[in-house]
Formats: C-alpha cells, sequence, structure tokens
C-alpha cells in the first residue's frame, strides 16, 4: 500500500496485484471464481489436455442458470445440447471438488444472484466469472468483472489472471430521485447521456447521495449494467447498508472473523484528494422514468420524451438508422402508447425480491392486459421463497400473472423463453441487442415499474400515472 | 490453446462498416451450447448472414463472394457485450487472424488476443481510407506487420503504426499463451494465496 491518496478501484486493484510486467499486463489474484455451463466447458477441456489441475477449487462456485428451463425443472432437460452442458458442469464439479448448485438444488439461480445473497461475494475481493454482467458484485465495494472461456481456463489453474489495469472514471450523481425513478432508470439514464461505449477503457466508480440512498438490490443492478457502458466493471463504496446485508450470510465471515473483516472493509473507500482520470456528474433531478428504443442500451429515453432525431444522436449514421428500422419506430415518434406483447421481469440486473416488489406494488388490484404475454422469472429459488413468503405471489396470481422457475431466461433466449421475431418486450433484462431475446425479437429495456405498467395496460405508460 | 504464430499478415479484407457489432450478432446465444470449441465458423454472423429458411441473405457481407480474406474491418466499439469467447472463436474458425477497427470493447480485445486473432486499432480516419480502399478495388490487399507494429493499405501506400503491450506482441509472435506464463509461477502464486484473508 502506498502512502498517496488513492481510490477505491486502486487500494483493491493494488492488493491483488502478484506481479507487474514491464510493457504487459498486471499478473492479478483472483479471490472468487464463478463458473457456470456455458463457458466453463471448453475451459475444463483445455486443462485436461495440458494435464493440470484446479488449484484452488474452493475458491470457485458452479451454478447452472444460462440455459436452464424455467418450468418443470423437476424434469430431466429435454433439448440434449443444453442438457450436456448441465451434466458436464456437474460431472467437471465434481472431479475438480468445485461446490456446484445444479438444477433443483435450493440455492440454485442465475450466478450473480446466488453469490450475493449466500455471502459469497464480499467486499474488497476480486471476483470473475466468464459472463460480462460479473460486474454486478461490484455493488459490494468488490472488483468484478466478466472473463472470456481462456481467462476461466487461466483462473481455474492458477488463480490469477493477466490483466492491464483500467483508467478510472468516477461517476457522481447528487440529489433525490422522482417518482417512479429506481435504480434501474440511473443506469439507463448515464447510458442515453454518454453512450454504450463511452466508459470503454475504464472501472467505474459511482458514488454520490443516489448510490448512497440505494439498497444493495438497487447497487447491484447499477453495477450490473455498468457493463453496457462499455466499461469493464463498476463499484460502489461498502457502508453500513452492504454491512447489513451481509452480516448472517451463510458464508458471510462470522465472530471475530466477522469483526476483523468489517474493520478491513471500512477502509475501502476513495481518499478525499484521490484522482481519478475522468469524472462525470449527473443530477438526480434530470431522471426520469427511462425506456431504451433502439438495439443498443445506450439508445435510451425518458419515458414521456419522443425517439431522438438522427441529427441529434451522437451516433446517428447508418447504424442508428439500421437500429430504429429493426425496431419498427421512426425518429420524432412518441414511445409513450406504443404496443407491447411481451413482458419479462427477471435476470441479473433485476430478478431480486425489490424488483418483485415493485412489480407487484403496481399490478396489486389490477388485471394483467390480454394482449399480454409476462414472464416473472426469479433470479433464484431463494428469491422464489421470499416471493410466496412475503404474499407476493397471491397478488402476482390475483392479477393474472404466474411466476416460472429462477434462470437467466429470455434475458439471453438460450432456453425455450424465447420472444417471438417482430413482438415487442418491455423488459427489466440488460440487453436490447438485435435478436437478443430470441430471433427478431425487439425489446425496450426499463425498470420493474415501468414492465409492470405495460403489464397490465398493454403498452407503454408512464409509470407516474398508475402509482 | 495452441493457435498459428503471427508475425506479417498480407490479405485482402472484409468490410463491415457497421458501428456497436455485439458478440450476439457475432454469434447467437442459442449456437453456444457446444462443450468443444469446434465449427463456430458455421455461425458466425448467423441472424445477418441467413433467412429464417437457412437461404443465405444476399446482401450481408459475407455472401458476397467479390469479398475475401483474412482481415476482417469493423467501425467502431467492435465486439460489445456479452464476454463470450466464442465470438473470437467463431472469428477465427471462419478464417480471420486479424480484426481492425477504430476501438475494441474491452473484453473482446482481451479474449483475441487470447487466442491468436490480433485486434489492430486504428484511427478513424485510417479506418476510413481502408474502406474506401476496399471500395475502390475489394480485392486490396492490406498488410499487417506485427514485429513493426505497421498497417498498409497495398493500393496507395497509406500506413499507421498500431499500439499493443510488448507482452502480448511477443506472445502472439511465439504463439504462447498467458497459461503456459502462470504455470510458471505457481510457487509465487501460492505464497500470495497463503496470505489472502479471503
Amino acid at each position: 500500500m502506498s502512502d498517496k491518496s488513492s481510490t477505491l478501484f486502486d487500494k483493491v486493484w493494488d492488493a491483488h496485484v502478484i506481479r507487474k510486467i514491464e510493457d504487459g499486463p498486471d499478473v492479478f489474484f483472483i479471490d472468487r471464481h464463478f463458473i457456470h455451463e456455458v463457458t466453463s466447458p471448453v475451459a475444463f477441456l483445455g486443462l485436461e489436455s495440458r494435464g493440470i489441475n484446479v488449484v484452488f477449487p474452493e475458491h470457485t462456485f458452479a451454478t447452472a442458470d444460462h440455459n436452464t428451463p424455467t418450468i418443470n425443472q423437476h424434469l430431466p432437460v429435454e433439448d440434449p445440447l443444453s442438457a450436456n452442458q448441465l451434466q458436464a458442469l456437474e460431472k467437471n464439479s465434481a472431479k475438480y471438488g468445485i461446490s456446484h448448485w445444479g438444477l433443483n438444488n435450493p440455492k440454485n439461480g442465475i450466478v450473480h444472484v446466488v453469490g450475493p445473497e449466500n455471502g459469497i461475494t464480499l467486499p474488497g475481493m476480486t471476483i470473475v466469472c466468464g459472463d460480462s454482467h460479473t460486474s454486478t458484485h461490484g455493488a459490494f465495494g468488490a472488483i468484478a468483472f466478466g472473463i472470456g472461456t481462456s481467462e476461466v481456463e487461466m483462473v481455474l489453474s492458477s488463480q490469477c489472471i493477466m490483466q492491464p489495469k483500467p483508467k478510472k472514471m468516477r461517476i457522481t450523481i447528487n440529489g433525490k430521485l422522482g417518482k417512479a425513478v429506481v435504480a434501474k432508470d440511473v443506469p439507463l439514464y448515464i447510458l442515453s447521456q454518454i453512450s454504450a461505449s463511452g466508459a470503454t477503457g475504464y472501472f467505474i466508480e459511482f458514488a454520490g447521495e443516489v448510490f448512497e440512498n440505494m439498497s444493495m438490490e438497487g447497487r447491484m443492478t447499477v453495477c450490473n449494467l455498468s457493463i453496457e457502458m462499455g466499461a469493464r466493471g463498476g463499484m460502489i463504496a461498502p457502508d453500513e447498508t452492504t454491512f447489513n446485508y451481509l452480516k448472517g450470510r451463510e458464508k458471510s465471515p462470522k465472530g471475530d472473523a466477522w469483526d476483523k473483516a468489517l474493520s478491513y472493509w471500512k477502509t475501502l473507500k476513495t481518499d478525499a484528494d484521490a484522482i481519478f482520470d475522468l469524472e462525470l456528474n449527473f443530477d438526480a433531478s434530470e431522471i426520469e422514468p427511462q425506456i431504451t428504443y433502439g438495439t443498443n442500451p445506450g439508445l435510451g429515453i425518458g419515458i414521456t420524451k419522443n425517439i431522438p432525431l438522427s441529427t441529434a444522436v451522437k451516433d446517428g449514421g447508418a447504424s442508428y438508422k439500421k437500429s430504429l428500422e429493426y425496431m419498427g419506430f421512426a425518429e420524432n415518434e412518441k414511445i409513450i402508447g406504443k404496443k407491447v406483447d411481451y413482458v419479462f421481469l427477471g435476470s441479473c440486473t433485476n430478478g431480486r425480491i425489490e424488483d418483485f416488489r415493485a412489480f407487484a406494488s403496481i399490478v396489486k388490484g389490477r388485471k394483467k392486459a390480454d394482449n399480454i404475454t409476462a414472464w416473472l422469472v426469479p433470479g433464484s429459488h431463494i428469491v422464489e421463497s421470499q416471493i410466496k413468503e412475503e404474499g407476493i405471489l397471491d397478488i402476482l396470481n390475483a392479477a393474472g400473472f404466474s411466476l416460472r422457475q429462477p434462470g437467466c431466461s429470455a434475458c439471453l433466449a438460450m432456453n425455450d423463453d424465447k420472444i417471438p421475431a417482430g413482438k415487442y418486450a418491455v423488459s427489466t433484462s440488460n440487453r436490447n441487442f438485435e435478436g437478443r431475446q430470441g430471433p427478431g425479437a425487439r425489446t425496450l429495456l426499463a425498470s420493474p415499474l415501468v414492465a409492470a405498467v405495460a403489464a397490465v395496460t398493454g403498452v407503454v405508460t408512464d409509470p407516474r400515472e398508475l402509482l | 490453446m495452441a493457435y498459428d504464430k503471427f508475425t506479417v499478415l498480407k490479405s485482402s479484407a472484409v468490410p463491415l462498416p457497421i458501428e456497436n457489432v455485439d458478440t450476439d450478432q457475432i454469434i447467437p446465444a442459442r449456437f453456444l451450447k457446444a462443450t468443444k470449441r469446434e465449427g463456430f465458423g458455421d455461425n458466425l454472423f448467423r441472424d445477418w448472414r441467413y433467412n429464417n429458411d437457412e437461404t443465405p441473405k444476399k446482401d450481408f457481407i459475407l455472401n458476397n463472394p467479390i469479398y475475401s480474406g483474412k482481415i476482417l474491418v469493423g467501425e467502431k466499439n467492435f465486439g460489445s457485450g456479452s464476454s463470450r469467447e466464442h465470438a473470437a472463436w467463431a472469428i477465427y474458425d471462419y478464417g480471420f487472424r486479424a480484426v481492425v477497427s477504430s476501438f475494441f470493447a474491452d473484453i473482446f480485445k482481451g479474449n483475441a488476443l487470447n487466442i491468436g486473432i490480433l485486434p489492430v486499432t486504428v484511427t478513424p480516419d485510417f479506418l476510413e481510407k481502408i474502406f474506401n480502399a476496399i471500395e475502390a478495388d475489394p480485392k486490396v490487399e492490406l498488410e499487417i506487420n506485427l514485429p513493426d507494429q505497421i498497417i498498409t493499405i497495398l493500393s496507395t501506400g497509406a500506413k499507421e503504426s498500431f499500439v499493443i503491450n510488448g507482452y502480448k506482441k511477443h506472445n502472439m509472435i511465439n504463439g504462447f499463451d498467458d497459461i503456459d506464463y502462470l504455470q510458471a509461477m505457481k510457487e509465487e502464486i501460492k505464497t500470495f494465496a497463503s496470505k489472502s484473508i479471503y
């Protein structure tokens, strides 16, 4: 540790560098490694072909989520290719002594939901997974980011990866969020201001009153979407909210170990005079409920606004026109009132208990619109249990909704949960890329509140009208 | 995983002048179900390349026989989105050895370097020169010289230097990968791990 003022990011990064290679990357130690069925099999094959072992199996955790079905999970998985990947994960985990939460395990769920809720994710850690939304774990003051399969193999075999240190950016938002403006709207707003590549090459620290006042669920939603800004990841300094969330979780430290960890975690904040490569500031009062209209997450607007003219968009060239054409939208149209066919509540972005509470707060006493097909997918079995225990399931059922079983589901549509070609989905997930939710599917990203109002009105609606 | 050594690549190039090409376009999620690294090239740009009935889309660049070569030239923010290394595998398996753009998404760039695809970052001006040169003559060759870190449009002689860190350059030229390096550090890593509070 140096005496110089440093950022939260510097403190955690520098504590994990084993060796600095001149004119090259840092050899970077990884505290926690999550694996899933899709990006790990080839890494295990690599280990086998090299004849090397998993060096610290107790630091890797496996869960099945990406291509699991979200109905009838008690039955054998029908798709032979998906079943094969799930079996490979189970077999590889058993072979190398890695903890594995497969389908039907009560701890199973989306990797970025189960890590935090079981206390595996802790402040000050370095965390990687072969999934770009690993940035989610940054909500705890960890450095967390997605890696490729070659790097999964590196972590399995050496607990390290080779990484050049990214530049540092701080995004500060002070003030109070308005009515019906929730955590999801904040990163969607930032994206609309800086574009889907505005933070490429940087690691973000989110700071200011808006993030300080957020729950851990909200902070996870924010950090989750930092990758959509092009950043490798995003993080938020741990505070009492973080510590209260972690205390008593299954794998959180206990007793003396807790006290010792806590005193370290309290040092994890950016020093007052630390320098960032880039600082951005926004005002909370400028943020409306957001929705996207294009085919990257940077193409979003406040819900009462019109779709921008190509001349008003930074990247308003041929790619912008292609994007609107795919969506079936025109410049300068209103987004309010657009017909919706599907609503998806779930994913590592918005599949947590708070998201279901928000959705239920709108649909309570109302009815699902007839033109809407709704897929409500909890992020884990633990979230599913909470939904039942808190009476949320009864509210959903009374309004004509049902609950599916945990998994990534329609966020990336690897399983059967595909939005049909040409249909419009208001989705609480993270990507509106062409075909992301199924070939030809048209995605409008939004918060659980905006998803809920669409589900009961059948069209894009301002949630402030129903609250 | 072993890959071909990269020194000087001289080839015609395939132009893809679209911004923000994300890895879901490079390889859609439904083609990620293999447990082996084979055959991903068949599904490279699947939904831009084929109609629903599996017939090729005539206006997509990979289906146009006048364009070919081992270099893919993309627009800015190439490879954004998912961390799936399958995207890099699909590009490699199809036969590309280098991708040129004015900037790459971070994870894609790392994945490409790890499997032996050279990501070459050029200025927006030079990128436009490349697109213009290919438009004038689809058979125009580019030369990517990794030891000298120079990319040249052979028809016009226009050239530009590009940046790559010395460690990765050495690896690409020799076909080495990071795992060899890390295996040689095992004792140092174990000592470090023994002091970790986690």
